[in-house]
């Protein structure tokens, strides 16, 4: 029972750029709820992977419970999705590290920062675009939600992803919004949150496609 | 207690107006309040529910005056229909399962005192904290809507078995309209949950206050943080399974219904789902819950009665990992729920060895209470009067569970009355228990208030007789073969049992009449109390470092420093018999 272990205080991460009076703000806001939104938003990742496992675990019980499955011919603009949202990755990496030279104070880099993170933005929606297609090929081909098992896990896996993207896509929108009207005021652990997920989102569809592809 | 160095941290302003302050706050203390506001409406009414149900098992002919009124197709002139009896049975399962127990021993006193038991001004997450106490009033009142609808409340148990339950109407009264309001009901509450358990976890992890190492926090801070790990992956697997019940009801796809099934001399139009999958999907989320609703009152308990008995149990720490490794056992056990549901006898085998394994942490933590209470000078209060009623409820309730838990003898017990005693001891009324004990603590830190402690004590001894008079006859009831879910008893071989459940529902209604007792005495002592002091138990956490209520931020701008393990009680050489987390005395050792 020794009464001499500290945790070391920890010092808050340092504001991206600005005038001072404007980073002891954001290192206010920091120490208080700076670090918890990373720990958040990885809980928040392991949430959502364990609702894909539950998803995926029903699939493979369901595969197996009755003789009534035909798989279905995936769509291959849901290929082209895939390396819009990958690529939509590599993009907010480039704007990540354009915007750590924002605390340079260098205009130019804060305004690269914001190119990417556009480019970002715009590929996400092509994604959610391409998906919304696929559905209505599938359509066209009289595949619904209630046509076959197959279907009905092909539309639940596909929108449960694809509201996650749209809530990924806000979280984008809020970090653009606020990078473009005073980038001072831009938490860096928020953009990193936001960044984290994003790359979430990519990782999550290649493994719902890959649960999708998966002939058992 | 020490000023920090760094400017104060305000994670939100202070709130102006009625509607920032009372109703749509981001303190997580007024949601605290709220949480257990909600949970007391939803304990009242899982309580007259219950009522009802036991009125009507024993005078199934008798009117009910005025039952009428809340349904007629279910209690016409006052008379329950079997079909009524298996919605009450429902909604109060529902109600008290999701919005009593896991709502007043985890969220209401989780939110109120996490924060302030690591030092910190809020959760992590303010706002997320709100919505996640919205999410839950939605999810209860989208519930209690399906008892004012035509249809009724659903018919199909709190677990909601498919295939009845995924086949709409044709499956009775109820489960139509009201098994959907079910399903999204519970949906919500899953979005609710989660978003608190993250904001749970993510506020232990990085808002403790300097010195607070996760060692250094109190036991229920820890029980609590445990629980959130629970509840994050439980409800993160119940809300995909909602969704999927919900589509098979009403759009058609097949996931949990097979084929050919004929309910209502009507062949369903669908084909191919497994019935078991919705078990194994639900009883995945169901057995973890059991421990949402009990962890947090092991906490708050052994919290209690550490302060009761002046002294630190014999190890806090095996508490903790008592408590941790039931955490993940509950992740194992599932199938114990199934074993007369056609599942492979070998995998019930399976389930059962990790549900016997429980009981070893069970087990270490009850002795370790017992062994600290052999030979300590307890001070007798509500408080501790019901942290003592928790560990008795636990230990009968908890027996049972060693013959539950093997299949050959679940078999024979599983639809009987014996499993009901043992499920409402072990998880419902212990952890109740652990939310009384909880309140008679902490009302006077909640409210600036202390509660009347005579009247505690006469509500303790009351509640805790009167709930052994109920739910111990249900054993007996069990094990002479008295099926459960049965709505009346007549002429049948249970005949010579009447005697027995008249007792019950005497005692039921008399225990539950003594609950008055406690919603006069919470009412009455929140305005005519004894004004509470800073530190009326002397106790040693955070909590009792600050004013009673505490203010909006907290700590009053100031950041308290650690300096000791929570427990600092009866050292010697102190000016009292304890010393407070934050004071910079050196600790006994």
């Amino acid at each position: 029972m020794s009464s001499t272990i500290y945790e070391p205080v920890r010092t808050p991460p340092p504001a991206l750029g600005g005038s001072k009076a404007s980073s002891v703000r954001v290192a206010k806001v920091l120490y208080g709820a700076g670090e918890a939104s990373r720990s958040g938003i990885w809980v928040g990742i392991f949430a959502i992977t364990m609702s894909f496992a539950a998803l995926t675990s029903a699939l493979f019980v369901r595969q197996g419970s009755a003789a009534d499955w035909t798989h279905i011919t995936l769509p291959s603009i849901l290929y082209a999705n895939t390396l819009a949202l990958l690529v939509s990755s590599a993009t907010l990496e480039m704007a990540r590290r354009a915007i750590a030279a924002v605390a340079t104070m260098e205009s130019r880099a804060a305004r690269r920062g914001l190119g990417w993170l556009l480019a970002t933005l715009a590929l996400g929606f092509v994604f959610v675009a391409g998906q919304y297609e696929a559905w209505r090929q599938l359509a066209t081909q009289g595949l619904y939600l209630a046509t076959n098992p197959n279907s009905s896990f092909y539309y639940v896996l596909t929108a449960m992803h694809g509201l996650h993207v749209l809530a990924g896509l806000a979280a984008l929108l809020f970090v653009i919004s606020r990078l473009a009207a005073k980038p001072a005021a831009l938490r860096p652990s928020m953009f990193e949150a936001a960044a984290t997920y994003w790359h979430f989102m990519g990782v999550l569809w290649l493994y719902v496609l890959f649960v999708l592809r998966t002939k058992l | 207690m020490e000023e920090a160095p760094a400017q104060q941290a305000h994670v939100h302003a202070p709130p102006e107006g009625f509607l920032r302050k009372y109703v749509f706050s981001l303190d997580h203390k007024v949601i605290g309040k709220q949480y257990y506001a909600l949970g007391l409406l939803a304990v009242c009414m899982g309580m007259v529910l219950s009522w009802l149900m036991r009125f009507h098992l024993v005078w199934p002919r008798t009117r009910i005056p005025g039952l009428e009124l809340l349904s007629k197709a279910g209690a016409p002139g006052g008379v329950i229909t079997p079909e009524y009896y298996l919605s009450l049975l429902t909604m109060h399962g529902t109600l008290m399962v999701f919005f009593v127990l896991t709502n007043a021993p985890f969220a209401a006193f989780g939110n109120y005192f996490l924060p302030i038991q690591i030092g910190a001004e809020d959760m992590a997450f303010p706002r997320f904290n709100m919505m996640s106490f919205w999410a839950t009033l939605v999810a209860f009142l989208v519930l209690i809507l399906a008892f004012v609808i035509p249809d009724g409340p659903p018919i199909s148990g709190w677990t909601s078995y498919a295939p009845l339950s995924a086949v709409g109407k044709d499956a009775g009264p109820g489960m139509g309209w009201g098994m959907n309001l079910w399903g999204i009901s519970i949906a919500i509450f899953c979005i609710g949950s989660l978003l608190g358990a993250l904001n749970f976890i993510a506020t232990t992890l990085d808002l403790r206050a300097k010195g607070m190492t996760l060692m250094r926090m109190p036991i229920c801070t820890w029980a609590w943080f445990i629980t959130s790990c629970i509840a994050l992956l439980a409800f993160a697997v119940l809300l995909p399974a909602c969704i999927l019940l919900i589509l098979d009801r009403t759009a058609g796809t097949s996931f949990f219904i097979p084929s050919g099934l004929v309910v209502s001399d009507r062949l369903q139009p669908h084909s191919g789902g497994s019935p078991l999958l919705w078990q194994h999907l639900f009883w995945f989320f169901g057995h973890p819950e059991v421990y949402i609703a009990i962890l947090p009152s092991m906490g708050i308990v052994s919290h209690i009665l550490i302060n009761s008995m002046r002294k630190p149990l014999l190890s806090a720490r095996v508490i903790i990992y008592s408590m941790m490794s039931i955490g993940f056992l509950s992740w194992m056990v599932w199938g114990h729920h199934m074993f007369v549901s056609g599942m492979n006898p070998f995998s019930s085998l399976l389930f059962s060895f990790p549900t016997l394994t429980i009981t070893i942490p069970a087990t270490m933590m009850t002795l370790i209470w017992l062994g600290s209470l052999y030979g300590a000078n307890i001070r007798i209060s509500a408080a501790s009067l019901f942290a003592l009623g928790f560990i008795s409820m636990f230990v009968s309730g908890g027996v049972s569970g060693f013959f539950l838990a093997q299949p050959s003898i679940d078999i024979v017990l599983h639809a009987t009355y014996f499993v009901v005693g043992h499920f409402h001891m072990v998880m419902g009324v212990a952890s109740i228990f652990g939310v009384f004990a909880g309140t008679y603590f902490w009302f006077g830190k909640m409210t600036g208030r202390m509660m009347n402690e005579t009247l505690g004590q006469l509500h303790f001894w009351l509640t805790f007789v009167g709930t052994y008079c109920i739910f111990m006859p249900f054993h007996y009831l069990g094990l002479v073969g008295n099926v459960r879910r049965y709505s009346a008893f007549v002429n049948d071989f249970t005949g010579p049992l009447m005697p027995l459940h008249k007792f019950i529902t005497i005692a039921a209604l008399g225990t539950g009449a003594a609950q008055l007792i406690f919603i006069f005495n919470l009412i009455y002592s929140r305005y005519k109390g004894a004004p509470a002091p800073e530190n009326p138990w002397n106790g040693t956490t955070l909590e009792w470092s600050i004013p009673s209520p505490p203010p909006w931020n907290n700590f009053g701008g100031k950041h308290p420093v650690i300096y000791h393990d929570p427990y600092q009680y009866n050292v010697k050489g102190s000016k009292g018999d304890y010393i407070m987390q934050d004071s910079p005395e050196p600790s006994a050792g």
